[in-house]
Order: C-alpha cells, then structure tokens, then sequence
C-alpha cells in the first residue's frame, strides 16, 4: 500500500537520522569536551597535538563534513529505492490518499 | 604604493563586483525578493549560503578568540559547523518541502494561528537584530581601521553600503553577491595563514604547521607546546586548556549547535534550490566552503598569539612596531606603563595576587578604552586612557579581541596586498551576512506581519515597499547597537543570538516537524517561555547588574540557551497534554514533509 510505502520509508529515514546524530555527538561534545581528558591520554597524538584537543580545533569539523556526504548519500539511495527521485511528478504515496490509515483517531 | 592606498583599490574592486551584481538583478516581483525566484544550482547556494554564514563573527573575530582562548574557542568551532550538521539532517529538507517563504510561515500554518505566526515574528526579529548588532559593530571595526575613523563613523559609512544593496536586489541580488563574496573571503583568509605558516612552521599547510614544529628559532619545538610555555610564562592558562569550566563548554557549545539549526536567515537560504534532494547537496558544499574557513582558524588563531606575544612583551614602546601604534590610535590596542619603565609588559592572571589581568577597570558604560576630549600623549609618547586604571596586577596592554585577524598579517610582516585583500575579505563577511539578516527581518515584518497578521490584501508591490522600509528601520536600530554592542566580543553578541534561537526556533520547528500531534498552545507557551527566559537572562547580566555568582549552575549568558530549550520542550510538552490535537489537516501536512517528492514551485533564471 502507497502509505505503507510512506511509512517504510520514514522509518527508514529516522534510523538513519539517529545514527548519524550519534557519531555526531560523540565526536563533538563527546571527543571534544565531555571525555576530552581521557581522549588525551588514551588516544594516539595527531602531529604534536593531543587527540582531544585536535578533535575540538580540526577533527570534528571534518568528520561533519563527511556525515554530511554520508547523510545525503544514503537519503539519496532511501529515495530512489522508494520511488521519490523524480520530484517533477506528485508522489502517489502523498498523504491525502482517504484510506490513510493513521489519520483516523 | 601607500597600505591605505592599496587596501581602497582592494576593496573599491571587491564592492563594485557586489553592487553592480546586485544592480544587474534588481528585484520587483515578491517572489524574486524573497527566494530569488527558486532554482538556483546546489553548488552556487552551497558558496551563497557560506558566505551568509560566514559573518563577521566568523571571520574577523574568530581568530581572536582562538588566540586569547586556545582551547575555549572550539566552542565558536564546533557550535557554528556542528549546528549546521543538525540544520541538514532535522530540518532544511523538510521545511523545504513545505515550501513556504519563510519560517514565521511555516509556523504560522503548521501550528495553524495568527498568534503562533506573531510569537515566530517577534522571535524572529530578536534573533535577526541580536545577529545584525554583531555585524555592524564588525562594520565599525573593520572600517575605522580602513580609514583611521572613529567606530561611530565606521559603523555608519557600513550601514550606508549595506542598505543599497540590500534593499535594492533582494535575494536574488544577495545570492550571486555572496558568490563573488565567498571567493573574496576564501582567498583573504587563506592567503595570510599559508604565508605566516611557512614563516613560522615552514609548512605551507596551515593545519599541519598548527600540528608541527615552531622554526622560527631553529628550535623544532613543537608549535602547541611554544605556544602553550609562552602562555603559562606570562601567567595564562595553557593555549590547549584554555580556562572555561566544563558545563560552560557544553552549554555554550549545545546553545550555538542548537541555535544554528534554528536560524531563519540561514534557513530560508535552503528555499532557493530546486527539491528536496537538492537541499541536502547545497548543505554538503555549504558546509565542505565553510570548513576551508573554520579549519585554517585554528591555525590563524595560534601564530597570532605567538606573534602578539613575540612582537609585543618585552618591547620599549617607542621602539614598539608601526601598527601597534596604529591601532592604538583608532583604540583598538591600549598601553598603561603601570610599572614605568617605558616596556610594554603583557601578563595573565596567574601573574597577579588578585588573579585579575584587567588593564583598566571595565564598568558597564566604559569596557573599552576612553580618552580625553583632547588627546594627551604619556612620557613616553602612548595615548592616555581616561579609564580608572587597574593597580591589582601587572598587565599593561589590552587589545580587543577582534583585530586579532587584521592585525596578524601586519605581525607577520605580510606584503601590503596580502593585508589589503584581508580588509577586503573582512568587509565581505561582515555586509553579506548583515544584508542577509536585514533581508530576513525586512521580509519577517512585511510577509509575516504587515500581510498575514496585519491587512491580507497588500498588493505584491506594496509588500515590497514595506519590505524596504523595515530593512531601513531595522539597519537604524542595528546601527545604534553596533555602536553600543551588549558585548565587546563580536562573536560574543552574535553568541547571545544563537541562545535566542536555541531556545525558540529550534525546538519548536523540530517538534513541529517530528511530532504532528503538538498543538499550538503547546507551541506557544514553548516559544515564549523559551525565548523570554533566555533574553531576561541575557539582559539581567549584560545591560544590568547580574554578576558571575548569581549564574544558574554557573552558566554564562551565552550557554543559556541550552537551559532555555531545554525550558521550551517541557513547557510544550505539558501545554501540549491539556489542550486539543491539531485538526486532521495538519496532522496530514506534517506527515507529507516526509515525503521528499513533490516539493513544488521550483522555477529556473
């Protein structure tokens, strides 16, 4: 069924969301100001700089940019696998459909 | 050729690329003003909305607060690029879908009331002016720099500018100005930090000369570590500790995370691309444009501590190099012989009994140096501060942090070009990010206000004309905070609007986009408790008499925003649980955002 379909694909969609807010909590507030001084010690210096440090000033950044392209990637393939690529043409899977059924309460 | 002479050229260049931009499109239709008339490429929109991002905040005083806060200013770092990740992931595709102009729109239909739309406006324009506050007073420095003028006169010559093309071109004109803007910013940022690395680290790669060896005195002591002795020598804390408590990092750090994802002039900037798939692409180069900035502004931020330092402590002042003396003129750098010895010393607070480092005592009304009416010059030729100097330690110089940027290219004895194209490159930042603002206000009361609140029967011209007549009153009231900023800290004010934006934008849009079963008195009463508390708070300690104690868990004014969203789920939360479900209409608008097809209204130029 087209709201189904709607459906699968939100799920979908909110998994990837949480995941992708998990790495990015972790590598900012996380590396970077909660567990900064056991990053220090435990983790392999970058250069001359400790591993905390080095993740406030220069490693999250980067690691932003790259969940960035992740993100749009696997969006891009969620899309096409549930038929949303073509963004000229209404989707059938729009909700004004009567017989969605989540609508009714 | 003369510094000032070249600098001009530079700039003179730089503005007639913007303003003859923005004369070639001039808006008439509301469409072209708000949106630009839909479809602009990914990649374009990526630079556009970099540029806009990239204040003077960004640029100009980012630098120096890295410099004067080592570790602390990753908080202005991750804040600002993390937030960004939050924007793309949980809300520009969805609120592109919606397909509406701006973000009181949005809430105005999703939560299905004039009043709800109103509370967005209101927030709106606190969030856009706070913002704008920053940029002007970025204007001044950068101008009365340029132009060995008073602040004041600075301040004003940038309105000028930013009102003529932003209320000629609208969007359309702003986005392909901050095109060519972004290209000047890159290249005047980049620039400087690669010479001065190879001077200091012989590394041409900033970030891995940030990461080296110090060369310059053929010591090969690694650079964080020259940074870090030098730091604790004159009686600061490390440059990789920095002296924030932990729940200030985190707080502040959340609130500019928070806030980023809730800013409508950014926002609108995703309504420019043709579908929700373009929205995400745009946000992937946005972010990767912005990331050359924020990545060379650690590297930027250690040399110039190690050249202020170097350069300055220790020195006879008459001796005491050219701009030193040249800010000194336009009060951006200040000198007390507290000691008389006619040397400029510069000491943290470690260095002193009372752990103050102050070199005058700041009061509400004076936290920049003062000088007489007349200019009175010291026995040993500096200028005179009127302020009530400070005799609990013994630092003799101050400088506000947001010259850091200018002055390094001059520390670093840069070729004059290289310094010129640095003026030009701060000016882009701080009138592109201005105009933007100003765009978003002027729009917020004409659209939100004047048509859908106030007479729904404006005609499009007429909403225009308001349009242009709020950018102007706006720019009134931003001129005079600019001039009277509630921080000296550029990037400090345009922290406090973050708060104001994590507090009420951010979660309201995100319940109102994950959670169609929230009403609109839960909305509401989240918003303004959100908000309110937020401001009163940033009121209370920045424009009246709050002092440190009295923080709620030791949080500063620009973490309260965390605290403040924190307030406006609850308050939603439980409003939500006494009062009504939205109708059904909603409920169905909520759940096709989630479609990413079928976005609608998507016209090329």
């Amino acid at each position: 069924m087209s709201s189904t379909n709607a459906l699968k694909h939100r799920q979908a969609c909110l998994y990837i969301t949480l995941a992708i807010l998990a790495i990015w909590f972790l590598v900012s507030l996380g590396c970077s100001i909660l567990f900064r001084d056991w990053m220090d010690q435990n983790m392999p210096q970058v250069g001359n700089a400790q591993f905390g440090f080095w993740m406030s000033q220069q490693g999250s950044i980067i690691c932003f940019v790259l969940l960035l392209i992740t993100y749009a990637v696997l969006m891009y393939r969620l899309d096409s696998k549930y038929g949303y690529l073509d963004s000229r043409h209404e989707s059938s899977d729009s909700v004004d459909s009567a017989d969605s059924a989540e609508s009714a309460e | 050729m003369e510094q000032s002479t070249l600098n001009f050229i530079f700039i003179g260049i730089s503005f007639a690329i913007y303003i003859g931009i923005a004369f070639k499109s001039r808006a008439t239709s509301t469409k072209e003003y708000y949106t630009a008339g839909g479809g602009v490429s990914p990649l374009a929109n990526g630079m556009a909305t970099a540029a806009d991002w990239m204040s003077a905040a960004t640029f100009i005083s980012m630098a120096g607060t890295l410099a004067i806060g080592g570790y602390d200013g990753s908080r202005f770092l991750m804040g600002w690029t993390g937030g960004f990740v939050l924007l793309t992931i949980l809300m520009v595709p969805y609120l592109r879908k919606f397909g509406k102009a701006t973000v009181p729109d949005f809430i105005g239909d999703r939560f299905y009331s004039k009043v709800a739309r109103g509370v967005a406006v209101v927030c709106a324009i606190f969030i856009c002016m706070t913002y704008i506050m920053g940029q002007m007073n970025g204007v001044g420095v950068v101008f009365s720099q340029l132009f060995g003028i008073s602040m004041t006169s600075g301040v004003l010559i940038g309105a000028g500018i930013v009102f003529l093309y932003a209320g000629l071109g609208g969007m359309k004109g702003i986005t392909y100005t901050q095109v060519a803007q972004y290209c000047v910013m890159a290249f005047a940022y980049t620039i400087p930090a690669i010479f001065i690395a190879i001077a200091m680290t012989n590394n041409f790669i900033p970030q891995l000369g940030f990461i080296g060896e110090f060369t310059q005195d053929g010591t090969g002591t690694p650079f964080l570590e020259k940074v870090n002795d030098l730091n604790v020598k004159l009686g600061f804390s490390k440059y990789t500790d920095g002296s924030l408590s932990t729940i200030n990092m985190f707080c502040i750090t959340a609130a500019l995370m928070c806030g980023t994802a809730g800013l409508p002039h950014v926002i609108v900037r995703f309504f420019t691309v043709k579908d929700v798939q373009a929205v995400r692409k745009s946000a992937c180069w946005t972010l990767a444009f912005i990331a050359v900035i924020y990545l060379t502004a650690p590297a930027i931020g250690a040399f110039s501590r190690v050249n202020l330092i170097q350069n300055l402590h220790q020195k006879k002042y008459e001796t005491a190099p050219q701009w030193f003396k040249d800010f000194e003129l336009t009060g951006q750098m200040a000198w007390v012989d507290k000691n008389n010895d006619g040397v400029i010393q510069y000491f943290g607070k470690g260095k002193s009994k009372a752990g103050t480092s102050d070199v005058f005592v700041p009061t509400a009304a004076a936290k920049k140096p003062q000088y007489p009416t007349e200019d009175k010059r010291g026995a040993h030729g500096e200028r005179i501060l009127v302020n009530q100097i400070d005799t609990s330690n013994p630092n003799e110089l101050w400088f506000g942090g947001d010259i850091m940027i200018m002055a390094n290219p001059h520390m670093g004895g840069l070729p004059k070009w290289a310094i010129a194209l640095l003026m030009a490159g701060c000016i882009a930042a701080a009138l592109s990010t201005a105009a933007g603002l100003l765009l978003v206000l002027s729009t917020s009361i004409s659209h939100d206000l004047m048509k859908n609140i106030v007479n729904p029967n404006l005609t499009d011209k007429e909403e225009v004309r308001y349009a242009r007549i709020a950018a102007f009153v706006s720019l009134l009231v931003a001129t005079y905070f600019g001039i009277n900023p509630p921080s000296t800290f550029i990037a400090q004010t345009v922290a406090f609007a973050f708060g104001l934006a994590a507090s009420s934008f951010f979660p309201t849009l995100l319940m109102g986009i994950f959670w169609k079963k929230l009403s609109k008195e839960g909305a509401i009463a989240g918003m303004a408790c959100g908000i309110g508390f937020t401001l009163g708070y940033i009121i209370y300690f920045q424009f009246m008499r709050g002092t440190k104690e009295q923080y709620l868990f030791g949080i500063a004014p620009a973490g309260i925003g965390t605290l403040g969203m924190l307030i406006n789920f609850a308050t939603a939360f439980l409003v939500n649980l006494v009062s009504p479900p939205p109708p059904l209409e909603v409920q169905k608008m909520v759940e096709n955002i989630h479609i990413p097809s079928g976005a609608g209204e998507a016209s090329d130029h």
